[in-house]
């Protein structure tokens, strides 16, 4: 029974989804046509949504290995999910990073690695992808805002890569951090948030094999409001935790300072597992509305779901709370 | 004569203008639907919550400033529009209201209780709510009359604490980039200031020149 069901929804994301998304983009481009021409629209509300063309993806990568990573769940559009982010480094409203992301250049990349590793520098973002197979996984993305998306990435397990810098003993864990450059990023002239964004998971956390480290989404080089080239995607906890546009990754000896913590210590714990039993102090967890990509009345009127413990990845990763209590390390 | 006339003209106008944020979300909404735009966002219901909530700050600021303008461009006729504006607050105010209940919690009581008394940005809204409703019901010369100048005067100073909660309720909404609240805040400390200078005004009437 079971089977039958996981093979029925590798059929819809390998098979059906691509014209779906296609044809999305196409009525996506006509629509905007209509509504600029029309320019029925006040100035106060930017029209430019409609105007300009998704970032950077579009290269496709010619190797990605499907994985049995998948949902019955329908995938969120490739529009839903690069018209819709929290990128406060491109600002702070949900379409500005789809506005105002094309001044990033995802190309050339590099990462530093640094702190108790073997094998420490900068590496280009060629040489960190390139010995390894990417893979194509589909995760639930579950935002601390109480909405949810299912996405296609393409990307590496990070165990794998964390493994060829060989830490040391001493590194208990993982911190990350994104690029800071105002030019780039416009949203960081203003701070609305203190940069660099900085984020970590514990060493087992970041080892764990759900962990990722994406580098597209769709079979395509990352959008750059999704955080071209390189983020992380780590999918049982709240999207903030899956940091965008890497440029630094430390192996450190004590917890490393996550952006939201400092931001709001009594709303976002280090740890932020998706977890419907603790509410966020200003809203409830328990449900979450899907975004599918469609907008419009549809999605006005959908019905909420159920949020997951861990996000639906229980099995995976309830194991490295055991004995925690999940209302103290929230 | 001449300024019940302009009332005729300026009064459809000025109600007109008032729809115009309704009316856009509503195309907007209908273009998302029909033609796949995206103005609305691809989450609709937060980003209605967060655009009625706007508008209905922006007019509770744009009925507190109708006076102060008309004091300092003299055009006393201006007051004449206020119950309007201040009822379209009322109106977003209901909306944003009905919005978070009806679509954002999907009628969920239970949750809406939990709502109110465990999250006090939501308490303050509710509050504000309640304070905001006599206002309205008061609103129509009967009203007045029955009230009486003075204490109608009286009630409608709730105005001032209704626009202060209504920040203080942005403020704790958010956790990052509060430039867009800190602006109506500061609209609103400077129409309070104002207010206070004109009574100081007048509690002290000039004997001497004051201190030079």
């Amino acid at each position: 029974m079971l089977k039958k069901w996981r093979k029925a929804s590798d059929v819809k994301s390998s098979e059906i989804t691509p014209k779906d998304v296609f044809l999305n983009r196409r009525k996506f481009m006509q629509a905007a046509a209509i509504v600029s021409g029309a320019s029925l629209v006040p100035a106060f509300v930017n029209s430019g949504l409609a105007a300009t063309a998704p970032g950077y993806g579009g290269k496709k990568y010619p190797d990605v290995k499907k994985t049995a990573f998948g949902e019955a769940e329908k995938l969120t559009t490739y529009e839903g999910l690069t018209t819709h982010n929290n990128f406060y480094e491109f600002g702070t409203g949900k379409s500005d990073p789809f506005r105002n992301a094309r001044t990033l250049e995802p190309s050339p990349w590099s990462v530093e690695i640094t702190g108790h590793a073997a094998k420490t520098g900068k590496f280009s973002y060629e040489d960190i992808i390139k010995p390894h197979q990417l893979e194509e996984r589909i995760y639930r993305l579950r935002c601390v805002e109480a909405w949810s998306m299912v996405i296609p990435w393409v990307g590496i397990p990070l165990a794998d890569i964390i493994k060829r810098f060989e830490p040391t003993s001493k590194a208990k864990y993982v911190a990350f951090e994104t690029l800071v450059d105002p030019k780039q990023m416009p949203g960081q002239e203003r701070d609305a948030l203190p940069w660099p964004y900085v984020e970590g998971l514990r060493m087992d956390e970041a080892m764990n094999p759900l962990t990722l480290l994406a580098v597209g989404v769709y079979g395509e080089h990352m959008p750059k409001q999704n955080g071209a080239p390189i983020r992380l995607v780590v999918p049982w906890k709240y999207g903030f935790k899956s940091i965008k546009s890497i440029v630094k990754i430390s192996f450190v000896e004590k917890e490393p300072p996550a952006t939201w913590n400092i931001q709001a210590p009594r709303e976002y714990g280090f740890y932020s597992n998706v977890n419907p039993r603790v509410d966020h102090p200003r809203w409830s967890q328990t449900k979450e509305r899907r975004i599918t990509g469609e907008g419009g009345l549809s999605a006005l009127f959908t019905p909420k779901i159920e949020t997951k413990y861990m996000n639906g990845y229980a099995e995976e990763v309830a194991h490295l709370y055991k004995g925690m209590d999940l209302n103290k390390f929230f | 004569m001449a300024t019940k006339k302009s009332r005729r003209i300026f009064k459809p106008l000025v109600f007109l203008a008032a729809l115009i944020p309704l009316g856009w979300l509503v195309f907007a909404l209908y273009s998302d639907t029909v033609l796949g735009t995206k103005y609305m966002t691809a989450d609709p219901v937060q980003k209605l919550d967060r655009e009625l909530g706007d508008w209905a700050l922006i007019f509770i600021i744009l009925a507190l400033s109708v006076r102060p303008l008309a004091e300092i461009f003299k055009k006393g006729e201006l007051v004449a529009y206020r119950r309007m504006i201040g009822l379209f607050a009322f109106f977003y105010v209901c909306l944003h209201l009905s919005a978070y209940i009806g679509l954002n919690l999907q009628l969920d009581l239970d949750e809406f209780i939990k709502d109110v008394t465990k999250r006090n940005f939501i308490t303050i809204g509710i509050i504000n709510f309640a304070l905001l409703t006599p206002l309205a019901i008061t609103s129509t010369k009967g009203m007045i009359k029955r009230l009486g100048g003075r204490r109608w005067q009286k009630l409608h100073m709730l105005i001032y604490p209704i626009a202060l909660l209504g920040v203080f309720h942005f403020f704790m909404m958010i956790r990052a980039d509060f430039s867009r609240p800190a602006t109506y805040l500061a609209v609103i400390l400077v129409l309070l200031a104002y207010r206070y200078w004109v009574k100081w005004k007048k509690t002290h009437p000039k004997k001497e020149p004051a201190t030079a």
